[in-house]
């Protein structure tokens, strides 16, 4: 059975799932707008749409894991209700999540048939259990001696990970498959692996929905695109009829205004703060980067690129293993974030809640925090300049001493800048600095970036929002599997950075 | 992907889990043991010796079992010592000496056992209580019954239930062949039901197991169950030792703590999804052979404590640091800079 048979022409034209006039909307916001969207059996159909354009929010929809407000779904044709992702799963609707599923310290065949093992005699027939893991491993053309049923998730590599989730999507006979952003954390030739498994799939006549940024896949793999924005739907086209520009295009188009605060007068190059001559570590190889004093520097790149990681070496969480680096003309090689703080260097992590700060503190507690652990002896004369800089970055909170949790995302955010900025650091690295933030809370992070490189600090800033690295940075630099692929400068435009994380241009072939 | 290239290919191979490890670690606890022992003048594999080693696993490898079950699903129990004594008494004061009665005394002892068990995992699986509050107030709840109850020794186990605790085949006393036995059967449990393996996915990952269909609260319920369970059976043979039911000796001798300690020197890891019961009992084994050493050898009590401290931490800092080496497996770039693409030969 190896073989795969297409049973069902990739385009039969009868839609095996439709949604349509789906709205959701979490606390008052709306996420979704009455979305339409439908897929046909054997085809693989692209959904695709910047950071917060709804894709997730549909796609669990589709899971289950969300009710929608208002619109339908509908299976062959049946109207269908999930209230849970069993049910979605129950009825053929198998969505691979970009953080896996997986129990990493079983093997691959209990993890394909957790919950659902075979029995014999009132025993789990663990023999069955292998072997009908190694037939749809077979089935699916994957080589049963690399990737055994014995072994254990936690040995495997992410794409082989990513396997498994799709062996035990069709261990459950799924008929329609969600991929949400299956290539992000893989690299070069892994994808290949997944480009392989997709076709296959689709020849069986499975739907597959594709949630990717990689402009390349969509156009090599997908039938149909739907292109979504700020919660509405754009279009659904058939891939043939658009091209990688007309996507980016109706992906954002959108005017940005007077939305960014104006750009410095670009004076001449100022004191390198920060230089990189080829460094690298696990993560990330061969950077070569300079930031100048009193200039902002973006960096863009697919997720899963090395952009985090990047920022994690320099602050010494991963250190760079190789090559060198410098802080204000001075070698360091921060073993530590300690190490780091101590030479002039910020981070403000991707993750606010988890990395950034101490959820069940107040206000004052968590913008001390790094003050009081490295420069203790200056704690006292630096902490009086906390209520200033809350208030130069319009913090709006009122009670001082409330738990942070209970603070808005942007106010969030607002405390881990002033932490960090009342270190008085030299280089401030951002990493994501507006996810999840609104409108005006993003803006005082752009006018904070602006007022502290003009006072004479240099930012990188780490962003996935093309619009806010081409409104904000000076130049940006281009990330791809762990190294620097390209530079541009703030008036380049979307597809062309797009292209240089996708490696759709530039750069010699990995 | 291929073992040449993969520097964990080789640990692959050979399967070092921390299971055959802790068997070996065992063995060699045995060997060096044995040699200490033996410059001092004495001999550790002598029949009386080998006798009082066994002994002293039974009681804390039924406990220790049933932990090993709650430390797979990410939870644990400190109210084993209090259920043991609970059991010893109540299966005392039910059998009061009569022969007759010693199957309805083991039966009742089991069955308070089991309710208190309910107890602990409806509150940790339905209430959402840290298991370490919830199983310490159980505790509390049955020690304050106990104190005030029954401050001495009560009931009377009849002689024929007595041998239980003495009896033994060959080198083995019946009570460890029981606790074997019921080791094996909760082997069985985890690798051949899909409540054994519900736990581990439980234990590992909980969303993952609800949404692959797992009834999770009900499998938290189930483990606790079956680990007060067997501190009850524990309870039982302390009752056939003592001949009677005791209260303060039991849940002051610290089953609790050792019985958790015993786990996490098998290799279950205490945050829980992997693990088992076959690293459990060699990891009571060892406690049971530090003990008979230090006793033939006559070592400083302060010194036994010290050096069994020393030995259950270090174990774990080698399992972590294990954890460790499989973390940095992971890499983009090796230490030559070039991209690392192994697993490009996966499907050819």
């Amino acid at each position: 059975m190896s073989t795969p048979t297409p049973d069902v022409t990739p385009t039969d034209g009868r839609p095996l799932v439709a949604m349509t006039g789906i709205v959701k909307s979490f606390f008052g916001v709306d996420v979704l707008h009455g979305v339409d969207l439908d897929v046909r059996a054997g085809e693989v159909h692209a959904l695709v749409g910047e950071n917060g354009a709804g894709k997730s929010t549909l796609m669990k929809v589709l899971a289950g894991v969300h009710r929608p407000d208002a619109g339908t779904v509908a299976l062959d044709g049946a109207p269908v209700t999930f209230s849970h992702p069993l049910q979605a799963q129950e009825a053929g609707v198998v969505t691979v999540y970009q953080e896996f599923n997986l129990l990493p310290d079983r093997t691959v065949a209990q993890n394909v048939f957790l919950g659902r093992e075979p029995r014999r005699r009132g025993l789990v027939d663990l023999r069955r259990m292998r072997e009908d893991t190694a037939a749809l491993l077979a089935d699916l053309g994957v080589d049963g001696s690399v990737l055994a049923p014995d072994r254990r998730v936690a040995s495997l590599s992410v794409a082989q990970q990513q396997v498994v989730e799709i062996v035990k999507a069709m261990s459950m006979n799924a008929r329609v498959i969600c991929m949400d952003e299956p290539t992000a954390a893989l690299a070069g030739a892994e994808v290949d692996l997944l480009y392989r498994l997709v076709r296959t799939l689709q020849s069986r006549g499975i739907a597959i929905v594709y949630v990717s940024h990689r402009l390349t896949e969509i156009f090599d793999l997908s039938d149909r695109i739907t292109v979504l924005k700020d919660g509405h739907l754009v279009h659904t086209v058939a891939t043939s009829d658009t091209t990688p520009d007309q996507l980016v295009t109706d992906m954002v188009g959108r005017s940005l205004g007077a939305y960014f605060p104006p750009r410095a007068d670009a004076g001449p190059k100022q004191e390198v703060l920060l230089q990189l001559t080829g460094a690298g570590n696990h993560d990330v190889d061969g950077i070569d980067l300079q930031v100048h004093a009193g200039e902002v520097v973006g960096v863009a790149g697919l997720q899963g690129s090395g952009r985090t990681e990047l920022a994690h070496a320099i602050f010494g969480l991963r250190p760079f293993m190789r090559g060198r680096m410098q802080v204000k003309g001075q070698d360091l090689r921060p073993t530590s974030p300690r190490d780091a703080v101590r030479a002039g260097l910020a981070l403000v992590t991707e993750d606010r809640k988890a990395q950034g700060l101490a959820l069940e503190q107040g206000v004052e507690a968590n913008a001390r925090l790094v003050l009081d652990a490295v420069t203790p002896a200056e704690s006292s004369s630096r902490r009086g300049l906390i209520p200033r800089l809350l208030e130069s970055l319009s913090f709006s909170a009122r009670a001082g001493a409330r738990e942070v949790r209970y603070l808005s995302g942007g106010n969030q955010q607002k405390v881990v800048l002033t932490k960090w900025l009342v270190t008085e650091p030299s280089v401030l690295l951002l990493d994501e600095p507006t996810r999840g933030i609104d409108v005006g809370a993003k803006r005082s992070v752009y006018d904070l970036v602006r007022d502290r490189t003009a006072e004479g600090i240099g930012v990188l800033l780490i962003s996935s929002e093309l619009p806010e690295l081409l409104g904000v940075a000076d130049r940006i630099v281009v990330m791809r599997d762990g190294r620097l692929v390209g530079e541009v400068g703030p008036d380049a435009s979307e597809a062309d950075i797009l292209a240089l994380a996708a490696g759709t241009v530039g750069e010699v072939a990995a | 992907m291929s073992s040449a290239t993969h520097p964990g290919g080789l640990r692959d191979r050979l399967h070092l889990t921390p299971t055959t490890l802790i068997w070996l670690a065992l063995l060699g606890t045995l060997v060096l043991g044995g040699v200490v022992v033996a410059a001092d003048g004495n001999n550790l594999f002598a029949e009386a010796n080998i006798v009082n080693l066994f002994s002293r696993t039974s009681v804390l490898g039924f406990i220790a079992i049933g932990q090993t079950l709650v430390i797979l699903c990410r939870s644990l129990d400190l109210s084993v010592g209090y259920t043991a004594a609970l059991a010893s008494i109540v299966g005392a004061t039910t059998m009061a000496g009569d022969p007759g009665r010693i199957v309805l005394g083991i039966l009742a002892a089991l069955l308070v056992s089991a309710v208190v068990g309910l107890a602990n995992g409806l509150v940790v699986a339905k209430l959402n209580v840290n298991p370490f509050i919830a199983t310490l107030g159980m505790g509390l709840i049955i020690k304050g019954y106990l104190d005030s109850r029954y401050a001495g020794p009560v009931g009377e186990v009849p002689p024929a239930f007595q041998d239980f605790g003495y009896t033994r085949v060959s080198l083995v006393p019946v009570a460890t062949l029981v606790m074997l036995i019921v080791g094996g059967a909760v082997v069985l449990l985890l690798r051949r039901s899909r409540a054994g393996h519900a736990m581990y996915a439980l234990g590992g990952n909980a969303d993952a197991a609800r949404l692959s269909g797992i009834r999770t609260d009900r499998t938290m319920v189930l483990a606790h169950v079956l680990c007060a369970t067997t501190a009850g059976m524990a309870g039982l043979l302390l009752a056939a030792r003592f001949s009677t039911g005791v209260g303060a000796q039991i849940y002051s001798a610290g089953y609790d703590l050792e019985s958790i300690a015993a786990v996490v020197l098998g290799g279950t890891l205490l945050m829980g999804g992997r693990g088992g019961v076959s690293g459990t009992i060699a990891g009571v084994l060892i406690l049971a052979t530090l003990d008979a050493v230090f006793n033939l050898l006559e070592v400083d009590p302060f010194f036994r404590d010290v050096l069994r401290g020393v030995i259950i931490i270090g174990a774990v800092a080698i399992y972590a640091r294990r954890q460790l080496d499989r973390a940095s497996l992971r890499q983009r770039f090796t230490k030559l800079g070039a991209p690392r693409r192994p697993d490009a030969e996966v499907a050819s």
